[in-house]
């Protein structure tokens, strides 16, 4: 973990509302295991903005600018905007200074049995998929992603989990892209396919909760990646905690977030009144 | 021929400090959160996380909120409890050759003294901060803060338990923050650290909720900076025990306007989570705003306030 002050290479609309940020980051690809974040403001931000977490969608390497010197390594993030931190980082442009921490906290364990690896991402949820993707296909597996968004507008990258040899399946609740639904449907199919399966999930909290249920009820191994608000990233703040497995008043079980996580095997957690909201029928069955 | 560099060093209560920066309690964890960024060795002192006699688990969340020029918290006072502090936190301070204060509250006065006694044996611990300010919690210490006369209560019955250098921390939310200095004074402490956060309120239009669960929070971050600095300003002209300025301290030049109103050191707490090395950018232009003032000793600004 570093605390970068470095530039932005590039700063782009992907999609609606959705961005696509690419930082000038030496050392970060060695450092970075899938599912970690990292922690950013922009340098000429008001002096008290604090940074934003963000999840680590991908890094790389550019060519050097010149023969002779080193190549650029750099590091991607994707972003929705959500409010005024986000907006001001869409205003951004190539050049301008940020200031990046990371990477920080516990990313996804990677197991490597012969059981179905199946992505469940929701949304921007994408993001932290796609260098864990990366890593179990290069460890030889087949990966499987279950991508949902609410429209079109909300399935990014694809096609880049494509390239690595991802089979995908789309889904969106108004059907404009892929089989209409939601993506947990298409998950209780996979299960009843796949009943040895390893679950991989990030996405808004009521998808996480569904796939929690789900996978519960087919007693399949499930990591989620969680998203909170934070000051600080590194576990002093304790403005990102989450009820952990057991929690209570009186034995208190909270977990940071940016450093207990943001990855976290479902049973850590206490999903409390968690429902399925997609009825909890599974086609098939899986037990 | 190399320039002989200034003195940083201050003395709180009998506490040596090399400089006069230490983080703002609830700000640095218990310090090892932060140790991987910069040598705790460079900070004045280590201020902790505040404790309480038992573990606490804290407010729900949403906790936090920026707002405009500073955050809202309302955390909730969460800790391990002292005595998870002492056998498991406590350890971690040994050799590292920066003082430690350990910040403390209560939810009873009884409870205020059992978790100082618990402290004075403990030889990591260089001093205490009692915290009679907390705005989040109803037992965390501001019924205590409001009033002079418990206030005085609770000062003494921690006098009485613990002879290590004793900070009272002070709560903004008070009509006449002297009044309350004063009654600390009287009954011991010997030092005064002020101000924590000024409660405040932000609302989400679209859900129409407060936009952190407790409601209201502390508003920390420069939005108090000017606040700050005139009540810490009003109390050292109140107080002979030696005044630690807090509020919204980002840079060195914010340190420095606390220090020319007369505290002896700062605390930074806000600016640790925009920067995790802020505090030693704030130590080092500290250091160059003596020298491009020809001053030898930090000591020569500390009150320097020409009105």
């Amino acid at each position: 973990m570093k605390n970068y002050e470095t530039i932005i290479l590039n700063n782009l609309e992907i999609s609606p509302g959705y961005w696509r940020m690419r930082i000038l980051a030496p050392g970060f690809a060695a450092a970075a295991a899938p599912g970690q974040f990292v922690m950013l403001r922009p340098e000429q931000a008001l002096p008290t903005m604090l940074r934003r977490p963000f999840g680590i969608f991908r890094t790389g390497c550019l060519p050097p600018e010149c023969a002779g010197l080193p190549p650029r390594e750099y590091m991607e993030i994707l972003y929705k905007i959500v409010g005024q931190g986000t907006k001001i980082m869409s205003e951004l442009h190539a050049g301008d200074r940020v200031e990046l921490l990371g990477p920080l906290g516990r990313g996804f364990a990677i197991n490597d049995t012969d059981c179905a690896k199946l992505l469940v991402g929701g949304g921007i949820g994408l993001v932290p998929l796609f260098l864990l993707a990366e890593e179990l296909i290069r460890r030889g597996h087949r990966v499987r992603l279950l991508m949902g968004g609410r429209t079109r507008d909300d399935i990014l990258a694809v096609t880049e989990f494509e390239r690595l040899g991802v089979e995908t399946y789309v889904s969106t609740d108004d059907g404009s892209l892929g089989e209409e639904g939601f993506v947990t449907r298409v998950l209780e199919r996979k299960l009843a396919k796949y009943p040895c399966a390893e679950v991989y999930a990030c996405g808004p909290m009521p998808m996480l909760a569904a796939v929690e249920a789900i996978c519960g009820e087919c007693n399949v191994p499930l990591q989620v990646s969680l998203e909170s608000h934070m000051a600080c990233g590194v576990g002093a703040c304790l403005g990102c905690v989450v009820k952990g497995t057991g929690h209570s008043d009186q034995r208190p079980n909270y977990l940071c977030t940016c450093k207990e996580g943001p990855v976290f095997s479902a049973d850590q957690l206490d999903w409390g009144r968690v429902v399925n909201p997609g009825g909890g029928c599974l086609e098939g069955g899986c037990r | 021929m190399s320039v002989k560099r200034p003195n940083l060093a201050v003395n709180i209560a009998g506490i040596q400090l090399r400089n006069p920066v230490m983080p703002a309690s609830g700000t640095f964890g218990y310090g090892e959160e932060y140790a991987a960024f910069f040598d705790l060795k460079r900070l004045g002192a280590i201020i902790t996380k505040g404790l309480s006699l038992n573990a606490k688990a804290g407010n729900p969340m949403p906790r936090i909120a920026e707002t405009t020029s500073g955050m809202l918290n309302a955390i909730g006072l969460q800790n391990v409890g002292i005595d998870a502090f002492v056998a498991k936190k406590a350890p971690y301070y040994r050799g590292l050759d920066t003082p430690v204060i350990a910040n403390f509250f209560g939810n009873t006065l009884d409870e205020y003294g059992e978790v100082a006694r618990r402290l004075a044996d403990v030889p990591e611990v260089t001093g205490l901060e009692l915290n009679i300010s907390c705005p989040n919690v109803k037992q965390g210490g501001i019924v205590f803060g409001t009033d002079p006369r418990a206030a005085a209560e609770v000062v003494s019955l921690v006098r009485k338990q613990n002879d290590k250098p004793l900070i009272v921390k002070l709560s903004p939310n008070v009509t006449d923050i002297t009044v309350i200095a004063r009654a600390v004074e009287e009954a011991g402490a010997d030092a005064i650290s002020c101000i924590n956060t000024l409660t405040g309120m932000a609302i989400d239009i679209r859900t129409r909720k407060p936009k952190i669960a407790n409601r209201t929070g502390g508003l920390s971050g420069p939005a108090i900076r000017p606040v700050a600095v005139r009540m810490v300003h009003q109390v050292v002209q109140a107080v002979k025990v030696p005044v630690i300025g807090i509020g919204g301290i980002m840079t060195a030049s914010d340190a420095l306007e606390f220090l020319i109103a007369g505290a002896r050191a700062v605390q930074v707490g806000t600016a640790n989570f925009v920067d995790p090395t802020a505090m030693l950018s704030i130590i080092d232009g500290i250091e160059s705003f003596l020298v491009e003032e020809g001053l030898e000793d930090v000591n020569q600004v500390i009150g320097s306030l020409t009105t």
